[in-house]
């Protein structure tokens, strides 16, 4: 077990040096002085701004220094928290800009995810080996899959929000009323909240449908499966258990979709004009606010990192095989 | 019948295939699938059942046009393909141009079959145009990034140990960033000019999953006779890997392509609505960006601006999955079950 957990940790310190170094290198290896080309996309007129501002730039990116130093240096903000500063909106740290557009963004995945998950596993279950549910729900299923996730939220803002008005098409919450923990701001944000997590948990749906029902189909051709139906056990019983077992690998899998997922919620959300990080990285996109860019880019890898070590812990929990195979060495 | 130099590598493919398929579901009425059965009664070791007319080849395309999935999905694909193809000939205007009436919806009338922009443009040229791109960069991409998934699957699958090794550990790093993160901030910093790069960029980061596919193939077939006997007989390591690993798992090999293929055009369609994509084309994510954010099409309910890009991608993608498990059920006859 704790083999195991070493394992994982260390793929996960790699990733992390590996994403940072990346963060860093990409600024550097751009061709030119780093900071001129930045500042040539401002089209700075007064040459006393041109020059404080390059200062600033300097200083941040530390180019003075030798490159061993600058990436030195590069770790040890990080560990202060410093990403720097925002240059679209001059004051603000981007942690300051990241931790409040981070509860939206997250106030949308989580719920999104985990329902997705629930019920598509338990649609994919459903219909695997019942011919006309297979065949209506595994064909959709690979085009809801295919779907672009920015398309999806068009096409839901278009009808539910502007064709037939059921919601609002844009913000996080009603503008016009105070932010406070008062019922009516309470309501507004969840009415606002609504689209952006229906496009997620849509989306999501099909994939996780389809791996259930090939899993499960894979899982009643077992022999443990055969064995139960000839003692006549009850075809629920021999789903339930086929069920079990198909849901690990959906774990695993749980894994590897969140960048796919996270990606589909920072369209969405500028699709929606949602408050949270996509926005905020749109913004970035748009302004050149490179700062900004490489913070949230940091922070989504983190949350990812940390999210995959929560499912292995959960996958540790649930399988024995991994605590027991890993302990004794002999599987 | 047999040829006696041919009989020992036919006979050892038919053990192998026979050990794969435990339960062949076939219709009786086939020669195809009598051969298939005969494997299945064990057999599979006197290969006079298999009349050499009846090729795994032969066998495949049979199923091939049998398997409804398969069908529907490449003619899907191949709709787009061809609209692609053939549409700049039945387009009367450029994307750029100008050419119409504004915020019009689609007409049969001067040849605008999609409407116009709020600037008018023609959608449909338009259209055309991010058909084009999409395929280029899905078969750009999907291209290298099956290249560098089989140079590092294979090799890692092959050659264990330390080498296996580092290449699972580069693989899982890779495989932990999201492809869409990396994307954001290399696309951010750098501007590009053309589809190309866009597909190159596309390509060299979204192997990981495939590379791990491979691997764990690789490794299986390694410990077959066939290769040890390869291994003995003192060939080289890579010719080991190109003349006796790859051909078997060549069918794995297509549909692998046939995944990042789709794939890339989703993350590209990705880039192109962040507007990171390259700026002198149209593409069908930038046609969706311009549409949305910058012209509120959403808000006016010009959905002939917005819904024909998404709805290609979700189509072509869509179609080349389901082809994906078609030919799955083609190559693989224990799922050919339904």
């Amino acid at each position: 077990m704790r083999l195991y957990l070493v394992r994982k940790l260390i793929t996960y310190s790699l990733t992390a040096i590996a994403a940072v170094t990346v963060d860093w290198i990409i600024p550097h290896a751009m061709p030119g002085d780093p900071i001129k080309t930045l500042l040539a996309r401002f089209a700075i007129r007064s040459e006393g701004t041109y020059q404080s501002l390059y200062h600033t730039f300097a200083r941040s990116f530390r180019t003075d220094l030798p490159l061993w130093k600058q990436y030195y240096y590069f770790w040890v903000s990080l560990f202060h928290g410093d990403l720097g500063l925002s240059i679209d909106q001059f004051p603000t740290t981007v942690t300051t800009i990241i931790g409040r557009a981070a509860p939206y963004t997250l106030g949308l995945l989580v719920p999104a995810i985990v329902l997705s998950f629930y019920v598509g596993n338990k649609l994919g279950a459903f219909a695997a080996r019942r011919k006309t549910l297979d065949n209506t729900v595994l064909p959709i299923s690979y085009l809801i899959t295919a779907t672009p996730y920015m398309w999806a939220a068009m096409l839901i803002a278009w009808l539910l929000a502007y064709k037939w008005s059921l919601f609002p098409g844009l913000y996080g919450y009603d503008v016009t009323l105070k932010q406070s923990w008062s019922w009516r701001f309470i309501i507004s944000l969840l009415d606002h909240w609504f689209l952006p997590f229906f496009t997620l948990f849509l989306i999501g749906l099909g994939g996780w449908a389809i791996g259930m029902r090939n899993m499960i189909i894979f899982e009643l051709e077992s022999d443990y499966s055969h064995y139960l139906e000839a003692l006549g056990a009850p075809q629920r019983l021999i789903r339930k258990y086929a069920f079990r077992n198909a849901l690990l690998p959906q774990i695993t899998g749980l894994a590897l979709a969140l960048g796919a997922v996270i990606g589909g919620a920072l369209v969405t959300e500028i699709v929606f004009n949602y408050p949270g990080l996509g926005s905020v990285i749109f913004r970035a996109i748009q302004n050149k606010d490179y700062f900004l860019i490489q913070g949230v880019f940091l922070f989504i890898i983190l949350g990812i990192l940390v999210a995959n070590f929560c499912v292995d812990i959960v996958y540790m929990i649930i399988d024995p095989r991994t605590r027991i195979g890993m302990q004794g060495g002999q599987a | 019948m047999t040829n006696p130099a041919k009989t020992p590598k036919k006979a050892s493919r038919v053990t192998r295939e026979a050990g794969k398929h435990h339960k062949p579901d076939f219709d009786p009425k086939s020669a195809a699938a009598i051969a298939e059965g005969s494997r299945k009664e064990g057999e599979a070791l006197k290969p006079i059942t298999v009349t050499p007319g009846m090729s795994s080849f032969r066998e495949m395309v049979y199923f091939a046009f049998r398997n409804r999935k398969l069908v529907i999905g490449l003619s899907i694909v191949l709709f787009f393909l061809l609209l692609a193809i053939v549409g700049p000939y039945i387009a009367q205007h450029t994307p750029a141009e100008f050419s119409g009436p504004k915020n019009i919806a689609p007409t049969l009338k001067d040849g605008f079959y999609l409407g116009t922009t709020s600037n008018g443009q023609d959608i449909f040229a338009q259209f055309i145009s991010g058909l084009r791109n999409a395929f280029e960069i899905g078969l750009l991409a999907g291209a290298i990034a099956s290249g560098v998934a089989m140079l590092v699957g294979f090799v890692a699958g092959y050659r264990a140990g330390i080498v296996d090794e580092v290449l699972s550990m580069i693989t899982n790093i890779v495989l932990c960033i999201p492809v869409f993160a990396l994307l954001l901030v290399v696309a951010a910093f750098w501007q590009m000019k053309s589809i190309l790069p866009e597909g190159f960029l596309v390509g060299i980061i979204s192997w990981p999953w495939a590379a791990r596919a491979l691997r764990a193939q690789t490794f299986s077939l390694t410990a077959r006779e066939f290769v040890s006997l390869a291994r003995l007989s003192g060939e080289r390591t890579f010719k080991i890997i190109f003349k006796e690993i790859a051909p078997n798992m060549s069918s794995y090999l297509f549909m692998m392509f046939i995944l990042l293929f789709g794939g890339a055009i989703l993350i590209a369609a990705t880039l192109d609505f962040l507007g990171l994509g390259p700026g002198g084309t149209v593409t069908l994510g930038r046609m969706m960006n311009v549409a949305a954010i910058q012209n509120s099409a959403i808000y006016y309910g010009y959905w002939w601006w917005f819904v024909p890009p998404g709805l290609a991608i979700a189509l072509i993608v869509g179609g080349a999955y389901f082809m994906n498990v078609g030919l799955d059920e083609v190559f693989n006859p224990r799922l050919r079950e339904m």
